[in-house]
Parts: structure tokens; C-alpha cells; sequence
């Protein structure tokens, strides 16, 4: 039998690509054409939910996700992404629009944020500062834990030795280890805070620093943007973390714009994987990964075509890929707990996105012309943000959603003419089916009309200023991208699928249930938004695999 | 002069003072209300009718305890079959753990394995339940710590890799989602659903439940009595058999001596106040109140750390069951047989929409409940032919919004009935008096904060060396000589005793030690 | 209308005072104190200095925080908040003082006002109302934060009595180091008080915000012919190392904001173990810790005074037992050239063993030479903090 490739990897989102991009530099700054990488894609470009496209004449759209920091520096230093075309302009305002009176926005400057804050309340001014130390004492223990693979803690004998871990699991033993170390500095009191951390609402969180109902909703706001949680549920303290854990040159928490929308992203990854490298090949739709005697050793495609390869990695959430890409008697063969595993997989699609071309800049009710060069964040209290979560959980839209606004072109100027801006729209809570059945039409428009009814609300005249607008549900997302059920995080960010769990329990590590079978994708550790972390850290273990031999 | 005072004649304060007694130590038990027993109490509440007062079932004791202490002699009948649970459900159907298959095929099948899957998970996390929780910094460990986190680990590593890590998957999950996993009938979900919400003012799809439902049936396994008990002569019977070896070990009980506070004099314990202005004077004070109670009146926070008081302020405290006690002159034909608990809570959007309400301060529409009809077994507890019902509505918070107290009363107690009319005809109609306990009066009557029955709820940022508080886990209040023994210190709440088991084990470590120096 | 760039418009505060320093400064020489507008420097860092030990030296303090505590408990919660016995302290006093975590770690050090037997004013660098109202639960006290409703400048210099006195300010002959004395003058309602940051004679005059361009004029009209003088940042940084004040983020991390918990220190490491009284009435916050920190000697390190041959600065120098530097000791906070003393000081943080004063350490120096950056190392000594101590502080 032919072996045509080194890795054939299923999928050409950022984080394939950028898996692809180590692989062919066979994981050193220099290198290329390493190994033999064979990308492919089922749309006709690449980019996954990364992606910019014109929907609009003269506007470009970022159709999914639409702002970056995740993007791990260490990722673009190593994939040079900046002289591949990629720029990442940070903004530093977030605010909370308010119909009824004043609205609220804070800064990443300290004394900013502290003046404006105190309009409100001079409580919450004055705890601020303790509370973003707390916050980013968490951040500097988990970023960490970002570029590591998780050990696994049922594997830690270091003289039990197999196939991967010819030397034994002195890897597992040594990431527990670091960790360890890395906890032992905080000293004991932060120990026992940030071990609570982990588990508690944010809501709870909150609580215990600051008084303003509308200002506790607004920082409340990253631990459920794309988690199909409500504010009082706990373990949506961690997720908060997962949002601040971005940098934009060492600011903690900093979130910038990728000029150009989030396609340049992808545009860079790809660009540098090509420069590697790397073989792309768009328009091919994997139907199967081909598995013979507990192998993968290819891919059959939609077409009928079959190809072949060392070591197979998909970039597919874990749904798709145990569930679609791979039949059931492949998998129970190895083991028929991993059919289950996926099925129970946690990856409800909780959220739905607008992309609206505006012929001017919207101004939001309480807030001056600044908050446009920021996050718009329109909600209100806890109970605003819960009560829309109750909406979705009994299987509807919310009526009056949670939304997460950026309008990039107020500091991009390539993705409008000018004076006229794009504006994404970022819709919590949206559930991919209804309880009624699956979206119509009807329904769609009816959801359209909640989103936008609610940011006249909050924007008054802020339908006038409409040109066209992209109305997405989940289904359309999984429909669009392929993410099963439109989850934008390949799964739930929920403790139980964190780490060593990360898509399954006891495959936290990148490697299938197969030999020479890999996944890369954002339902490995450490989870989505556009980080790259999970494709850097798959090849690193694979090339490991290749080097020891595992994958001939 | 006596060497320990234990505020609060609870099962956990009897426990610890029967230990300190039998180590020869002279120990004084103050209790505020006539009778001893706290929470587990047997209580007339109409004349001629007596009921359980907060606990009504017994499940979590210790058998360690039960051994050591002899409980046996004392009077506690331990033999008693355990009873079984049965789910009614709308329509006059019903299911219990033999008949799961009128519901579904499929879930019995399923039903006994998992079951046996989550009861090993459950006992293997017990495993640390008769333990002092270690501190999270393994550089500070002592040896005695670190073989008990060892041993731990390798109670959890003997489940096999699977289960290991199927219960590091499921720990922090929402019982919901568990429920969805294995089981595909609402009923059965439902029922498993509220087993994991009992005692929280959690939903269903609130994470951090399934590690509630393992909790709780750890007390079920080899770690309690194997399953479900109603004790003769209601809960008043164990605290009387531990009042009873407490005494015989040598310890001193007073009823009627309620504690304005613990006296402090430089910085150290020194005894305890009265409510009457009395002292009473001893080196150590045991207290068997709440964390909350124990830390913000009773020390006080005049005596203690900024940040520890903030820690214990923020435990979360919210009682979010209500107690109804009915006197029946007779069984509807549904109930008429109901030796077991039972428990309603068809669907698991049910439970999660009874939750919705708790979550925005209201009581809940359609509430969800558990009941025993202990006279079935004991008729002793009532006039001959007539019948007690003990019910556990979940939700009636503690933190109202816009309901006044009385009208959650009021409301709770009408919905409570309102259902049980609906699965068992007849029943209001046998209803001669009824007794609704608010989370708000078991504070008042118990002493309870916030009418919390587990001195805090029992969530994962509450538990192991969170409980009651990071740097307190050890029993030990900040201040030299105070110690806590109640549900609020590990490992919990239910009458399992293990609190007041460790708290004695601890105090008798600082006493050796001090007789040693 | 709407300016295009009002999303750029600056946010700074400015003081009350902000309309005269901007009149008087060269250059553009500002920077950022808690969100306002403060002066660096004027003109010359040194005249400055020389103000401050010569003639009569004017500094805006109207940023720092102030935080009012009033209520029927006020005192007993001010007592359990801070490590000195408050029952030393008579109304119409000021006194300096540490506060501290759960674990003996400083929040912050700082004065406090007391102007009646429950009315305290606290000044403080770091918000910290929510540390306050946490220590306040189970108190019967009420906690403002004030900072807007006054403001002030401190008045330092061997002539500032002079200046007062030509302003009319009766009796502050008689107003005792740290005593505070309310005082009519025109209309104007004016307090004062005897401390500061120099290490000199020194006062503080703090008025109503609407009163601020008044005081400032009156001061520069009257003290002419005191030499008087404003000064920036800058000349008070060498004045405060020589009186050898420490100061928050520069010299430690307050225990709320520090990143790094290592970084926090306790009073005792900081040198300022006076500051704390275990043997008052009452409990107060980290009274355990502190007490097991100071019977158990579990200080990690402390912050003295070091002498160092030459002259050139050396703040964040490694310091070491031996010349070729291979058992290192601790590192230099705050240094500067001591115009007065003519002497090279710095604090340095090492282990207690070495702070005898007169002990022989090495240190490190990188300097600037001509673009160029070289390196030293030198001896150094351990000495008082206190370099700085003239008689007429306290006369």
C-alpha cells in the first residue's frame, strides 16, 4: 500500500492549520517540508470558523468568531504569522449600554476605569482593583496549563511502560508535577480561594466584590458567552478565566480586532502552513476515516477518492469525528465505551451571531460615543442574563438575549468603506433545535427581529442605520462550519470535559482510540476560541509519536 | 471546674463529648433547648401526634461510630430493614427499584449497574470521611496527612482507570446531564434528578449535583447503614442513644443553657457565657453550631481575621427545603401502603422549573417531594388508627424576594398538598392538622442559619478542606481552644456523625499535645 | 454639537490646585497620581529639594485617598483595623500606622486622623473601601470615601512655620509634631496638621475644594520672603528616602494588589515592627500571624538602610555577602544620592542577620555612562533607615 502523506489532517480550521504548520516544520522555527502534510477542506477555502467574507458589497464580514487575543503569542511567534499578513489591533473599552440611565464602561486603565466606575458606585470602583488581582493571579496559574499536554492522572506509574511511553508515564508524572509546583507558589490561603474559584457561580463570584445589579452583569458577561450556562450555575467562575486569559503583547485580558476580520487569521495560519510546506486541498470532503486492524491509515473522501497516510488527525469536533467520520464497528471494536463517550458529549450550540452592515455608528443609550471602539456588551443584571438562559433552556430563543457587540471598523479600515461599519452580533442564548422541532424560516425571522428589536432598546435609532443583516442559529453554524450542534468551543468549557477529560475521559492527550489517529481540534485541551493552543500541542505529541516511532 | 465545653446537644456534639468523655476528659454539654438532639429530634407537633423533627431518615451514621459508641446498648435499633424508595408519578402509576421495568426496559437493565457504579464512586470518595481534610499544599503536610491522601488516592485508583475517570468526568457535572447519560425514561430521570438536588438550592442542570447525589449515597454504602432507615420512635431515638452513651462515658449534659458566647480572654478560649450572664468556665469550647453561628456570634468577628470572617460570611447558607408535617385520621389507597419513602418528582424540567422559582426568591409553583409515613412502621407515633406524614418540599428559599415569610408558609404548604392530592386522591380530605416549617422557622426553632439542615450546602466549593473554610478544616477555629464539631466542618451534613467523630479526634491530638509540653 | 474626537478626550482628574501648578510649570513634566494630574517636577529637581531642607517647600497632596470613619464603634473599629493602640491617641491627633491581612501581611501604612473620640480620617495610596468595609462587619461605623471633598498641600521646610505665622495662623507655635488644629481665617475654614513626608519641620493644610486657588495664593503672597517654592515628585522622593518613609509599590506591594503573594511583606520585614502592638487591648487583623512572625522569628528578610561607597544611585541592586557576589543577600528597593548628607543611600532588603548597622555587604550597580551601561560592585554598610533627622522635626 502507497503512504503518499506523513499526516493527513481533516479539517483546515486555524487550528488544523496550525497543526499542520508544526508538523511540516517537524516542530523546529526553521524547519520545512519535515514531514509530508496533507491538508483537507471540505469548503472551498479554509479558515473554519475563522473566516472573513464579503456578505455585503464592500463590507467584510469576521462570520463567526470575531475578536482575537487567544491566539497564543508563542503560536505567532513561531509560525512568524505577522510577516504572513496577520495584525492584531487591541481595544481597551467595554461597556454595558443603559436605557433607563446611565450605562456603564470600563477600561483596561486602571484610573479609568476606577472614575467611571464611581458614577455608578464607589464600592465597586474601589474593589475593582482587588478583584482584577484575583483574577489574574488565576489567569497566570492556568496560562501555564495552556501549551502542556494534560497529564493524565490514572497514569502516573513511571515504570509501567507502553508503546507511547516507551520510557513509562514519566510525562504524566512530571506535567502533575509542574502543576503541582506551579500551585505550591501561590501559598496556601490562594490555594484554598482559587480551588473554590473553580467550582463556584460567577454570579457568587461577583457577589463577594461589588453592589451595581448592571455592572455585576457586565462582568459576568464572559463566563457565559458561548457556555450553555446561566450566571448562577456553578463552575461558570472558571469560564470567565477562559475569556481572560487572552493577551495582546502581555496585557492580561487585552482583546483586539485581527485587521482584516478573523479570516486574516486563518489567511496568516495558511499561508505560513504553505510556506512549510504544506499541501491544502479545498472543496474535499472526508466522508470516512479508514481504519483497518485498529489503524487509520486514510481517508476516504465524498468523491469516492481514497487517500492515504502515516498518521490521520482531525480538526472535526469530537462528535463529528467519533460519531460521522468513523464507524461505530471500527470504534467498539477498541472499545465500546467510546461510541457512548461521544454521544454524552457535551456540545449543545447555546449561541447565534448577526452580522450587520450599518451606514453609520449606532449610539448607545447612556453611553458616549467611545463605547463604539469597544465591546457593547447588552444585557442587564443577573436575572437578565438567567431569565434569558431560562428561555433556552426549556428550548426557545431568548426573548430578550444577552448580546456581545463589536463594531471592528471603528478601528479597522479595511473591512467598510468609509464612515460605514460592520457590527457583529453576538446572540446568548440560541439553542441549535427548538422545542417545537427544528428552525423554520418563521422562526428564524422572529429571532432576528428579538435580536434587533432588543439593540433598538439599547440603541435607539439603531434600525435606521441597518443596510443588511446575516441572521445565523447554531444549525446554520453547524450547517455552514460543521460544528456539531454550532458549539463555538467544540464542546462545553464545563469542568467535566476540561484537561486529561478534554474531549473524552482517558484521550485528554490528542491521540484517538486508533493508533496513528489524532484530534487537534478545539474539543481537546485547553478548548476553543481562536488559540491554536490544541493544534500547537497535538503535533508536538505527535511528532513525539513519530519520533519514537509509534507512527511508521 | 470541667476540661471541654461542647455548645449544642446535636448528634455531632454528643458524639464528640461521648469520645472526649471516654479519653477521661471532663465534658460539659450545653444545650439551649429542653431536650437534646438538635435537627434529629422526635417532636409532638399536634397532641397525641409525633414526627421527626428537621432529619426524618437515617442513613449516613457512621457504623464506625455506631460500633465504637455502642449505640446498640443504648437503646438504637440499627437492625431494622432498610426501607426502599418509590417515585409516584402523574396517573396513578408508581415505580420503585424492582419495577423500573413498567417504565422502561431499557432503565432497568441499566438501573442496577449504574447504581452499583455510582455507589463504588461514592464509597471510594467516603474513603476520606472519618478523615481530617488535608491542606492543599503537600509541602506542609505531616506524614499522618500524607498517608490518608494517599490512602484516599488509592481508594480512588482501586476503582480502575475506567471508573476513575469516568468519576473525575461526572464530579463536577449537573445530575441532569448524568441523568440524560445513562437513563432514557423522564421518571427515572427525574427521580435521580432530585436525588441530586435534596438539600441544594441547585437545579437539576446545575453543576456540581451529581457530586451532591454521590454524597449522599455514600451514606448509603459501606460508609452508613446500607440504605434508608426510620428508627423507632422517630430521630429523638438516636440522639437519645447518643445522649445516653455520652452520659455513661461520663459526660455532663445541661438542657435549657442557651450560650450568648464563647469568652475569650487574651486572644484564648476560656469558656463560655450564658444567656443568663453565667459563665462557665474551661480551657477548650466545642462548638456544634453552624459555621456561621459559631464564627460571626459566638467568637464574634471582634476576635478574629478580616479575611476568615469573609470566607465564613460567604459560605452559602441557603435553606431551600421546607418541613410539613401532616396529622392524618387515615391513608389514601395511593399511600396506603407506603412503608418506604416516596418521592415525587416525575420530570426533571419539572425539578428544574420548581428551581426557577427558588432562583428569583419565590416558592416554588409545582414543589418536589419527599415523604415518609413513618407511622406505618411505628404506630406508636400516633393515635391508634390515625397516621403522621413527614414531608421534604424542595423549593421554598430562605432568601425571598417579594414573598413574605408567611405567605411562603402558606404557599408552600397549599402547593405541597395540591400535588400530593394529585397522585394520591383523597389524601386532603384525611388531613386533621398540618405543621409547615419555612427554611425561616428551622432557623428560628433549630438554631440553623438560614435554615441550612447541612450547615452549609454541600457543593464542591464547599466540601473537603473548603468546609467550613480554607485554613479552617482542621476543626479548628482561629482562635486556641475553640473547635468546631457540627455539619459545617468535614465532611458534612446528613446524621452521619463523621464531623463530630474527627472534632474529637482532633481535640484529643491538641490535648496530648498540651500535656505532653 | 459633538466633537469627531470625543472618543479620544483625555480623563485625567485635575485638583483644585491644578489652574497655579500648570502656571508654574517648564515643560510638560507631569504624571499620574490615583487618576489626577500631579507635578513631577517644576524646574530644577534640586532648587526643589533645596526648598524642602532650606526654605519652605509646597506639594499638591489633594490626590490621595481619604476614607471618613464616623459611627458609635468607630473607634473600637479603627482599633481592631490597625496594629498600634489607638488608646494613645487623643483627639486633634494624627499618627502613623501599619494595617495588615489575616497573615500579618501590610495592606498598607499610612496616617490617621483622629479628630474626635469616634471621627477618624485615613489617608491611603490604594483604594481599599472594600478591605474597609470587610474589617468593619460587626461594627457599628460608617466608612465614606472623601477624597473629592477635600484637598490640600503640604507645606515642608524649616520656614514653613515662618509661613504659616505670616499668614496668620495663630498658635501654631504650640501645635505639637503630628497634632491637628482647625483654624478660621477671612472666611476660610483651614485644618492643619504637623506631619509629612520630608523628615523635616513640616505641615499639612488641607481646605475645602473651593478654597484651594485662595490658600495658594495667600501661601505664595505671605511666604515670598520664606523662599518659598513648589515642588514635584521628584525632590520629595530624595526627602523621603533620607527620612527613610517608605512608600507603597515602590518599596512593597500592598497585601490587596500584589500579584505575587511573595511579594508582600509584613510590618517587620518592612523595618516598621513599631508600628505594631501585640500587647493591647483587643484583637486586631493579623494579630496571630504577627505575633507568631515576631515569637518564631519567621521574618524572611528586613528593610534597612544601606551606605554605599561612590556615588552612584543603585535602586534594584542585588546585594551580596562577598565581592565576587557568589552568596547573594537581597536586593535595593528605593536609593538616591542624599544631597544633605552627602552620602549614597538606599533601603535594601536582606536577612536580619545582616542589618546590624555598620555591616559590610557588596552591591551590584549597573549605571549609565554615556549611553552605556556599566557595572560596579562596591561595598556597602548597613545603617539606620532614619539618615535624615534634624532636631527641628520634632522642635
Amino acid at each position: 500500500m502507497q503512504q503518499s502523506y506523513d499526516a493527513i489532517i481533516i479539517g483546515g480550521g486555524h487550528n488544523g492549520l496550525t497543526c499542520a504548520a508544526y508538523l511540516a516544520k517537524g516542530g523546529e522555527k526553521d524547519g520545512a517540508n519535515k514531514l509530508k502534510v496533507l491538508v483537507l477542506e471540505r469548503r472551498e477555502k479554509v479558515g473554519g470558523a475563522a473566516m472573513s467574507e464579503e456578505k455585503y458589497p464592500g463590507f467584510t464580514y469576521s462570520t463567526c468568531s470575531y475578536v482575537c487575543s487567544l491566539l497564543r503569542p508563542e503560536i505567532f511567534r513561531f509560525l512568524d504569522l505577522p510577516r504572513h499578513g496577520l495584525q492584531v489591533i487591541p481595544y481597551d473599552i467595554n461597556s454595558a449600554p443603559n436605557p433607563e440611565g446611565e450605562g456603564i464602561i470600563y477600561y483596561n486603565d486602571h484610573d479609568r476605569t476606577r472614575e467611571s466606575l464611581r458614577r455608578h458606585s464607589i464600592r465597586d470602583a474601589e474593589a475593582y482593583d482587588e478583584y482584577a488581582m484575583e483574577i489574574s493571579r488565576h489567569c497566570r496559574f492556568i496560562k501555564r496549563t495552556l501549551l502542556m499536554t494534560p497529564p493524565d492522572p490514572t497514569q502516573l506509574n513511571p515504570f509501567v511502560q507502553n508503546r507511547i511511553n516507551p520510557w513509562g508515564h514519566r510525562e504524566d508524572l512530571d506535567g502533575l508535577l509542574r502543576i503541582g509546583r506551579e500551585f505550591g507558589r501561590l501559598g496556601e490561603r490562594h490555594m484554598y480561594d482559587m480551588i473554590r474559584f473553580w467550582s463556584m457561580s460567577v454570579a457568587d463570584f461577583l457577589d463577594q466584590y461589588f453592589e451595581t445589579p448592571r455592572w455585576k452583569g457586565l462582568a459576568a458577561a464572559s463566563s457565559i458567552i458561548g457556555t450553555a450556562l446561566g450566571p448562577y450555575s456553578p463552575g461558570t467562575a472558571y469560564v470567565l478565566l477562559h475569556h481572560y486569559m487572552g493577551e495582546v503583547d502581555g496585557q492580561i485580558g487585552a482583546w483586539g480586532f485581527a485587521r482584516g476580520g478573523m479570516g486574516s487569521v486563518s489567511k496568516a495560519i495558511a499561508s505560513a502552513a504553505e510556506e512549510a510546506g504544506v499541501e491544502i486541498r479545498v472543496n474535499a470532503e472526508v466522508e470516512k476515516v479508514i481504519v483497518k486492524d485498529g489503524k487509520a491509515i486514510g481517508v476516504a473522501l465524498k468523491s469516492g477518492e481514497e487517500i492515504y497516510g502515516k498518521s490521520i488527525v482531525s480538526n472535526a469536533d469530537p462528535k463529528r469525528t467519533y460519531l460521522k467520520l468513523i464507524d461505530k464497528g471500527d470504534l467498539d471494536a477498541i472499545d465500546p465505551d467510546i461510541h457512548r463517550y461521544a454521544k454524552n458529549y457535551k456540545i449543545r450550540g447555546s449561541s447565534g451571531k448577526l452580522n450587520i452592515a450599518l451606514d453609520g455608528l449606532p449610539q448607545f443609550a447612556g453611553l458616549g460615543p467611545e463605547a463604539a471602539y469597544g465591546t457593547i456588551d447588552i444585557g442587564g443584571d443577573f436575572d437578565y442574563i438567567e431569565r434569558a438562559f431560562d428561555d433556552y433552556k426549556y428550548g426557545s430563543w431568548s426573548k430578550r438575549p444577552f448580546l456581545d457587540c463589536v463594531i471592528p471598523t471603528t478601528v479597522d479600515p479595511t473591512m467598510s468603506p468609509p464612515g460605514k461599519h460592520f457590527m457583529s452580533v453576538f446572540v446568548q442564548y440560541v439553542p441549535y433545535q427548538l422545542a417545537e422541532g427544528p428552525w423554520t424560516p418563521e422562526m428564524k425571522a422572529q429571532y432576528e427581529k428579538d435580536v434587533l428589536d432588543t439593540i433598538e432598546l439599547y440603541a435607539p435609532g439603531f434600525r435606521k442605520l441597518v443596510l443588511h443583516v446575516q441572521c445565523r442559529t447554531p444549525w446554520d453554524i453547524e450547517s455552514e462550519v460543521g460544528m456539531t450542534e454550532g458549539n463555538i468551543f467544540h464542546g462545553e468549557l464545563t469542568l467535566d470535559q476540561l484537561l486529561f477529560n478534554r474531549p473524552f475521559p482517558g484521550m485528554g492527550q490528542y491521540r484517538g482510540p486508533f493508533d496513528n489517529f489524532y484530534m487537534c481540534g478545539s474539543g481537546t485541551h485547553p478548548g476553543g476560541g481562536v488559540m491554536g493552543a490544541p493544534g500547537a500541542n497535538a503535533a508536538t505529541e505527535m511528532l513525539k509519536d513519530f519520533k519514537r516511532g509509534v507512527v511508521q | 471546674m470541667t476540661d471541654i465545653i461542647v455548645i449544642g446537644a446535636g448528634h455531632n456534639g454528643l458524639i464528640t463529648a461521648a469520645y472526649l468523655a471516654k479519653a477521661g476528659l471532663k465534658v460539659t454539654v450545653l444545650e439551649a433547648a429542653p431536650q437534646i438532639g438538635g435537627a434529629a429530634v422526635t417532636r409532638e407537633f399536634v397532641p397525641g401526634y409525633k414526627v421527626s423533627g428537621v432529619a426524618h431518615l437515617l442513613h449516613g451514621l457512621h457504623p464506625t461510630i455506631a460500633r465504637d459508641l455502642d449505640l446498640a446498648r443504648h437503646g438504637l435499633d440499627l437492625k431494622a430493614q432498610p426501607i426502599a424508595t418509590r417515585s409516584l408519578l402523574p396517573g396513578g402509576r408508581s415505580f420503585d427499584a424492582s419495577s423500573i421495568a413498567s417504565i422502561s426496559r431499557a432503565d432497568a437493565e441499566a438501573y442496577p449497574a449504574v447504581m452499583a457504579r455510582l455507589a463504588r464512586m461514592a464509597d471510594a470518595l467516603a474513603a476520606y470521611a472519618l478523615h481530617t481534610p488535608p491542606r492543599p499544599d503537600i509541602a506542609k503536610m505531616d506524614w499522618r496527612e500524607k498517608l490518608n491522601l494517599g490512602k484516599f488516592a488509592w481508594s480512588l485508583r482501586r476503582l480502575g482507570r475506567k471508573d476513575m475517570l469516568e468519576l473525575t468526568r461526572i464530579l463536577t457535572m449537573n445530575v441532569n446531564d448524568l441523568a440524560n447519560d445513562y437513563f432514557e425514561s423522564e421518571a427515572v430521570r427525574g427521580l435521580l434528578c432530585f436525588e441530586g438536588v435534596l438539600g441544594l438550592a441547585l437545579g437539576p442542570r446545575s453543576p456540581s449535583t451529581v457530586f451532591n447525589l454521590l454524597y449522599r449515597l455514600s451514606g448509603l454504602g459501606a460508609n452508613g447503614q446500607g440504605g434508608f432507615l426510620l428508627p423507632r420512635g422517630g430521630m429523638g431515638s438516636v440522639s437519645q442513644a447518643l445522649g445516653k452513651a455520652a452520659q455513661s462515658a461520663g459526660a455532663t449534659i445541661r438542657t435549657g443553657a442557651a450560650i450568648d458566647h464563647i469568652l475569650i480572654e487574651n486572644d484564648v478560649a476560656a469558656g463560655v457565657v450564658l444567656s443568663t450572664g453565667d459563665e462557665v468556665r474551661a480551657a477548650r469550647v466545642v462548638s456544634n453550631a453552624d459555621p456561621q453561628r459559631t464564627a460571626l456570634q459566638l467568637i464574634g468577628p471582634r476576635n478574629l481575621d478580616t479575611m476568615f470572617v469573609s470566607r465564613i460570611r460567604h459560605i452559602r447558607m441557603n435553606g431551600c427545603a421546607a418541613k410539613i408535617h401532616l396529622a392524618l385520621d387515615g391513608l389514601p389507597e395511593m399511600l396506603a401502603d407506603a412503608r418506604g419513602r416516596v418521592v415525587i418528582a416525575p420530570k426533571p424540567d419539572d425539578i428544574e422549573r420548581a428551581y426557577d422559582c427558588a432562583k428569583y426568591g419565590r416558592v416554588s409553583d409545582q414543589p418536589a417531594l419527599e415523604l415518609t409515613i413513618p407511622t406505618l412502621n411505628d404506630p406508636s407515633l400516633a393515635p391508634a388508627g390515625k397516621h403522621v406524614a413527614s414531608i421534604v418540599a424542595q423549593y421554598c428559599p430562605y432568601r425571598l424576594r417579594e414573598t413574605a415569610v408567611n405567605e411562603a408558609r402558606h404557599q408552600i404548604g397549599e402547593r405541597s398538598l395540591a400535588i400530593l392530592e394529585e397522585v394520591a386522591p383523597g389524601l386532603r380530605q384525611r388531613v386533621t392538622a398540618m405543621e409547615v416549617l419555612t427554611p425561616h422557622d428551622l432557623e428560628a426553632q433549630y438554631g440553623m442559619t438560614g435554615g441550612q439542615w447541612h450547615h452549609g450546602e454541600i457543593t464542591l466549593d464547599q466540601v473537603l478542606f473548603l468546609r467550613p473554610a480554607g485554613q479552617a478544616q482542621n476543626y479548628r477555629m482561629p482562635v486556641p481552644g475553640v473547635y468546631l464539631c457540627g455539619a459545617g466542618a468535614h465532611p458534612g451534613g446528613n446524621i452521619s456523625g463523621a464531623p463530630g467523630y474527627n472534632a474529637a479526634r482532633e481535640i484529643l491530638k491538641d490535648v496530648r499535645a498540651w500535656r505532653a509540653a | 454639537m459633538t466633537s469627531y474626537a470625543e472618543h479620544l478626550k483625555p480623563f485625567l482628574r485635575k485638583t483644585p490646585f491644578h489652574e497655579r501648578i500648570e502656571a508654574l510649570m517648564h515643560g510638560n513634566h507631569w504624571m499620574r497620581w490615583t487618576g489626577h494630574y500631579s507635578p513631577a517636577a517644576f524646574e530644577s529637581v534640586q532648587s526643589e529639594y533645596l526648598a524642602i531642607r532650606n526654605g519652605a517647600s509646597v506639594y499638591d497632596v489633594s490626590p490621595l485617598i481619604k476614607y471618613r470613619i464616623t459611627g458609635r464603634q468607630a473607634a473600637e473599629y479603627v482599633n481592631h483595623l490597625i496594629t498600634r493602640d489607638l488608646s494613645k491617641v487623643k483627639p486633634m491627633q494624627a499618627f502613623y500606622t501599619s494595617w495588615c491581612q489575616d497573615d500579618g501581611m501590610l495592606v498598607e501604612e499610612g496616617t490617621i486622623f483622629r479628630f474626635g473620640d469616634n471621627d477618624f480620617l485615613l489617608n491611603s495610596a490604594k483604594d481599599q473601601l472594600h478591605w474597609l468595609e470587610q474589617v468593619a462587619y460587626g461594627f457599628e461605623v460608617a466608612i465614606d470615601e472623601v477624597s473629592n471633598d477635600l484637598c490640600g498641600l503640604s507645606l515642608q521646610g524649616p520656614q514653613s512655620r515662618e509661613v504659616l505665622r505670616a499668614l496668620g495662623i495663630n498658635g501654631i507655635d504650640h501645635l505639637p509634631r503630628f497634632g491637628i488644629m482647625e483654624f478660621e481665617l477671612n472666611g476660610h475654614w483651614l485644618r492643619i496638621d504637623r506631619a509629612g513626608f520630608t523628615g523635616d519641620l513640616g505641615y499639612e493644610i488641607w481646605v475645602k475644594p473651593e478654597d484651594a486657588l485662595w490658600l495658594w495664593d495667600r501661601l505664595f503672597e505671605v511666604g515670598r520672603n520664606h523662599k518659598i517654592a513648589p515642588i514635584g515628585a521628584q525632590a520629595l522622593e530624595i526627602a523621603r528616602i533620607e527620612a527613610g518613609f517608605i512608600l507603597i509599590d515602590v518599596d512593597y506591594s500592598g497585601a490587596l494588589h500584589a500579584l505575587r503573594p511573595s511579594n508582600r511583606m509584613s510590618p517587620y520585614e518592612l523595618g516598621i515592627g513599631w508600628t505594631v502592638n501585640l500587647n493591647k487591648q483587643g484583637y486586631f487583623v493579623g494579630k496571630r500571624a504577627l505575633r507568631r512572625e515576631k515569637e518564631q522569628g519567621l521574618s524572611r528578610y528586613v528593610l534597612t538602610g544601606i551606605e554605599i561607597e561612590g556615588r552612584k544611585p543603585a535602586p534594584g541592586s542585588f546585594l551580596y555577602a562577598d565581592q565576587p557576589g557568589k552568596q547573594e543577600l537581597g536586593l535595593t528597593t528605593s536609593a538616591c544620592w542624599s544631597p544633605t548628607m552627602k552620602k549614597n543611600i538606599a533601603y535594601a532588603r536582606v536577612p536580619m542577620t545582616y542589618a546590624k548597622p555598620g555591616t559590610q555587604m557588596w552591591i551590584e550597580i549597573w549605571y549609565h555612562k554615556e549611553h552605556k551601561i556599566e557595572r560596579s560592585m562596591v561595598r556597602c554598610w548597613a545603617a539606620n533607615r532614619m539618615f535624615y533627622d534634624p532636631p527641628r522635626k520634632s522642635a
